[in-house]
């Protein structure tokens, strides 16, 4: 099932498919950022994947480029489902926002730029969500100090 | 409690000084804010409820700080979560009481993160630590009786509420 939506994935937008995979039944396909919107639209209407069940940051520290922003969506008629990888540079850490395709993803967006730092262009409402409105920093990028900036970082036990 | 009842006198009053009678009145009426955080919170809601019976000795939980005189902190104080829980202790009225339960609320407990308090001796004036992730029921309630204790040994009581003085705590 998940197969034939890669292959029709692939008819439609060619080169901006990246690659996909199959691992344990779960079908993963990277796309080109720049077209998100397109392919989740496509996705939605014409291959049955209204809704979408998470969306995420990845940080891979070291790697370039070094975020990703992954899409899980679910087909709620017969029951499949299909992740959807963007790769995207810690410069230009920004994708197109996918709230006008799933409304569902505003909040999620707003959880991926307030943990990560990744922002979306023209996203409704691109505030904080669970940090504190006048926080600095993006805390579940790998590089962020665990105890917080202002501590010293914990050392292990001096006894 | 050191009410005496003197026989020459017959039993229909009973002598002692007004602090006593202040203490005595607050630290057996000690209402506790409605405010819980974390999984301490269950543990605060087991004392209160029919087993441990915190009604019994006087404590009940009051939906609002303004009928408040002790709010325990039940639980991880989060950076988010702090200016709330300034807002309800700086809304209850004189004389206020902090117990800080469990080990998050005491210092920050398992998490060492950037995002939890430290404890809450950071910010607010706490008379009591509760040890424990999470502490029992009993557990609360020997850290409430050692703050009816606390309470009864304080002195000028009754001139800090009247305007004289403050209260002066003997160990
Ligand atoms: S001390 Fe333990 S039980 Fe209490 S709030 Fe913290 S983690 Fe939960």
């Amino acid at each position: 099932m998940s197969k034939q939506v890669v292959e029709k994935l692939k008819a439609n937008f060619g080169p901006l498919v990246l690659g996909d995979a199959e691992y344990r039944g779960e079908t993963t396909v990277t796309v080109e950022r720049s077209e998100i919107v397109k392919i989740c639209t496509f996705l939605r209407d014409d291959c049955g994947y209204n809704f979408l069940s998470d969306l995420c940051g990845v940080d891979y520290l070291g790697r370039t480029p070094r975020f990703e922003v992954v899409y899980n969506m679910y087909n709620l008629t017969d029951k499949t489902r299909l992740r959807v990888k963007v790769l995207v540079e810690e410069q230009a850490s920004s994708v197109d926002t996918v709230s006008g395709v799933w409304s569902t993803a505003n909040w999620h967006e707003r959880e991926c730029w307030d943990l990560m730092g990744i922002s979306f262009n023209n996203h409704p409402d691109l505030r904080r969500i669970l940090m504190p409105a006048d926080w600095e920093g993006f805390p579940l990028r790998k590089d962020y100090p665990l105890q917080g900036p202002d501590r010293e970082p914990y050392q292990g036990r001096l006894s | 409690m050191g009410i005496e009842q003197p026989k020459t006198l017959g039993n229909g009053f009973v002598t002692t000084s007004l602090d006593k009678l202040v203490n005595w009145s607050r630290a057996k009426s000690l209402w506790p804010m409605t405010f819980g955080l974390a999984c301490c919170a269950i543990e605060m809601m087991a004392a209160g409820a029919a087993r441990f019976d915190l009604d019994r000795m006087g404590i009940l939980f009051r939906a609002s700080p303004r009928q408040s005189d002790v709010i325990i902190i039940a639980g991880t104080v989060t950076k988010k979560m702090l200016p709330v829980i300034m807002t309800v202790y700086e809304q209850m009225p004189e004389p206020k009481y902090v117990i800080a339960m469990g080990a998050c609320a005491s210092s920050g407990g398992v998490f060492d993160t950037y995002s939890v308090v430290q404890g809450i001796d950071e910010v607010l004036p706490v008379d009591v630590y509760i040890p424990g992730c999470p502490p029992r029921p009993e557990g609360l309630l020997y850290g409430l009786m050692k703050l009816q204790e606390k309470i009864m040994n304080e002195r000028n009581s009754f001139g800090a509420a009247i305007g004289v003085g403050e209260v002066v705590n003997e160990a």
